[in-house]
């Protein structure tokens, strides 16, 4: 055996658990999954099914954890992992899975295959298998403070614009306020128009709030190409960030797996609850809704429909609330067929986006999308995720759709803000 | 060894072995799960896991998506099976003997029924693991032989109950047999996971619960 085959057997050992456990237990081989993932319904192609994707991390739970394993162990009867092994399911698991947890919800003996991919992706950074680019994102996440290399300067820039477009002052480290908001790398570089929408909203619903020129970004490398260890180091930064200015909340953006990273792993990862509550965006604003203090006035009669970022809805329990603000200002509001909790992934979740060698698969799996949105012939896609937004936008390129408009919810939001405050003179709404 | 002291042994000593294997085999098999414990969950939760845990263990018995024919097949196969196993008057009869516990039968002409279809259901779910490229690619020498030893039961049964073959008594020695073998390959096939679902079950729909995630 290989030192990086042993590397990633000592690593799936360490991640094999109870639930783990139960779920090969349970696995069949029904080959029910298949039918969930869009790599397979897109492609046919059966290596894509997602139990498939978990094949070594099976055989390594058969072998170390379980009395016939051993037997066979003993007898010399297994099938041990090889290099070339490796190699194949690094393909699988990181160009082949967005993470996007929908194989989780089909599975009849209930297995939680994406939770297993994503420790299955701890063992391959272990041995050496991580794709490039999810690498190269996560030195830079690490070194420079963002997976696309921005930098407090361009955010600087940006908040400056934002200044100027709504109107009043972006507040910047500012301590003692109650809300941090977090972006992401894709806002601050081409969506930047969440700015001054947060900020207008903000003003407006009585939100004390900051941005900090230390502890801005969202996004989380580490919990992509799957290292513990990077992503703990980046979780760490924005507990330190928000202690520093003490503030009560801390705002996960318009990003699906910043949430995850944030909200769901973040304690397990520095191993201790936070002293702070985080929230999403969208969760705050559907709050603010239903106290009253976000108020909207006019809709638009676009026929439109709401994209599900899968870590935010599915795998985050953030569903009825975008819901909730798409009804503030659109009169025609339609769902897709397979929507919320069903709904299918962009296509670039999980790293796929970040990873180069993916992309022609990534492009081809968009049919799904195209097909979903052909059906219900919408003028405007809005969504909650700066990763969809661009894959979206990718995709519709693509397929000649580009007619079809991608917004981000919060600034669609802004739009419609009733603005009270003479302050305020950037509405344009 | 005549065919009536194999049958003499089959239902009795070999029976009790086998049913202790079975239940050592599954205790075996659910603690190998247990003690591999998980790390106590730090994340604030934003709802109870009880609910949503219990609930999907129910749920995830309704299809989701996929293909028809291979939801309608195993549903029907292991309806049938769990029916012939508990409502066959001699079936009955071997539990009373066992355990002193009996329950009303099922007239034997719809057991005769029910068994063709179980019998059906298997050989279509098996064409599909040949045919289906999905089932094909994920297959194993272990899901035939699972396959194989949950048929050779019915089939045996079908067979004892039909008279067919010369001779009774080793028909029917030969169907306490294989079900006595069911009983000893269980805990350690993936046949366990009519146990372990539980499990997986409640794993998933506790860790989505937790979430908020409305499963």
């Amino acid at each position: 055996m290989s030192e990086s085959v042993d590397r990633a057997v000592n690593a799936m050992k360490e991640q094999i658990d109870a639930p783990i456990a139960s779920y090969f237990s349970s696995c069949v081989h029904c080959g029910i999954c298949a039918d969930a993932c869009l790599f397979y319904t897109e492609t046919g192609d059966p290596q894509y099914t997602p139990i498939h994707k978990l094949d070594l991390m099976k055989r390594v739970w058969e072998r170390e954890y379980t009395v016939s394993g051993r037997v066979r162990k003993w007898l010399g009867l297994n099938k041990s992992i090889t290099e070339d092994d490796l190699s194949k399911w690094e393909t699988l698991v990181y160009d082949s899975c967005t993470m996007c947890g929908r194989c989780s919800l089909y599975c009849p003996v209930g297995n939680d295959i994406v939770y297993m991919v994503r420790k299955m992706r701890e063992a391959m950074v272990a041995s050496g298998h991580a794709p490039e680019g999810l690498q190269h994102a996560s030195k830079r996440s690490v070194e420079v403070g963002s997976p696309m290399g921005i930098t407090t300067k361009t955010l600087e820039a940006q908040i400056k614009h934002a200044e100027k477009e709504a109107g009043m002052e972006v507040p910047l480290d500012k301590e003692g306020v109650d809300y941090l908001m977090l972006l992401s790398s894709a806002e601050i570089a081409q969506f930047h128009e969440i700015i001054p929408a947060v900020t207008r909203i903000f003003h407006e619903a009585g939100v004390s709030w900051t941005l900090s020129s230390e502890t801005f970004e969202g996004t989380n490398s580490g919990i992509q190409i799957g290292s513990s260890d990077i992503a703990r180091e980046l979780v760490q930064r924005i507990v330190d960030g928000a202690q520093k200015l003490k503030v009560k909340y801390v705002i996960s953006p318009e990003c699906g797996h910043a949430y995850t990273a944030l909200r769901w792993e973040g304690p397990n990862l520095i191993g201790k609850p936070y002293p702070f509550e985080v929230v999403h965006i969208i969760e705050l604003l559907d709050q603010l809704r239903a106290e009253g203090r976000l108020k909207t006035e006019g809709k638009d009669d676009t026929r439109q429909t709401f994209h599900d970022p899968c870590q935010m809805v599915r795998r985050g329990g953030v569903m009825e609330q975008p819901r909730n603000l798409m009804n503030m200002v659109a009169t025609d509001f339609v769902e897709m067929t397979d929507h919320s909790l069903m709904g299918w992934c962009c296509g670039g979740g999980g790293g796929v986006s970040a990873n180069e060698r993916a992309e022609p698969l990534r492009r081809k799996v968009f049919s799904k999308k195209r097909k979903q949105l052909e059906e219900i012939g919408v003028d405007r896609i809005v969504t909650a995720c700066s990763n969809c937004r661009n894959m979206l936008e990718e995709g519709l390129e693509d397929n000649n759709m580009d007619e079809i408009e991608v917004v981000g919810l919060s600034e669609w939001l802004a739009e419609y803000l009733v603005t009270s405050s003479p302050k305020a003179a950037g509405d344009d709404s | 060894m005549t065919s009536l002291e194999l049958l003499t042994w089959a239902r009795g000593p070999g029976l009790q072995a086998a049913l202790v294997i079975f239940i050592i085999g599954m205790l075996i098999r659910v603690l190998e799960i247990l003690l591999l414990g998980r790390k106590t969950d730090l994340s604030a939760a934003r709802a109870g896991k009880m609910g949503p845990g219990l609930r999907t263990i129910l749920s995830r018995s309704l299809p989701v998506g996929g293909n028809w024919k291979q939801h309608l097949s195993g549903y029907l196969w292991h309806i049938g099976f769990i029916v012939v196993l508990l409502f066959y008057a001699p079936h009955i009869q071997l539990f009373k003997e066992g355990f002193n516990i009996a329950w009303p039968a099922l007239p034997t002409s719809l057991i005769d029924i029910i068994t063709i279809v179980t019998m059906a259901a298997l050989v279509f779910s098996l064409f599909l693991r040949f045919t289906d490229p999905v089932r094909r690619m994920l297959s194993t020498a272990g899901d035939y032989f699972a396959w194989l030893v949950t048929f050779i039961p019915v089939a045996t049964g079908y067979m004892a109950f039909h008279n067919v073959g010369p001779d009774y008594t080793a028909v029917l020695a030969l169907h306490i047999m294989s079900v006595n073998l069911l009983l000893v390959v269980f805990p350690f096939t993936k046949l366990s996971h009519a146990v372990t679902f539980l499990f997986s079950r409640w794993y998933n729909g506790a860790n989505a619960g937790r979430k908020g995630v409305r499963v």
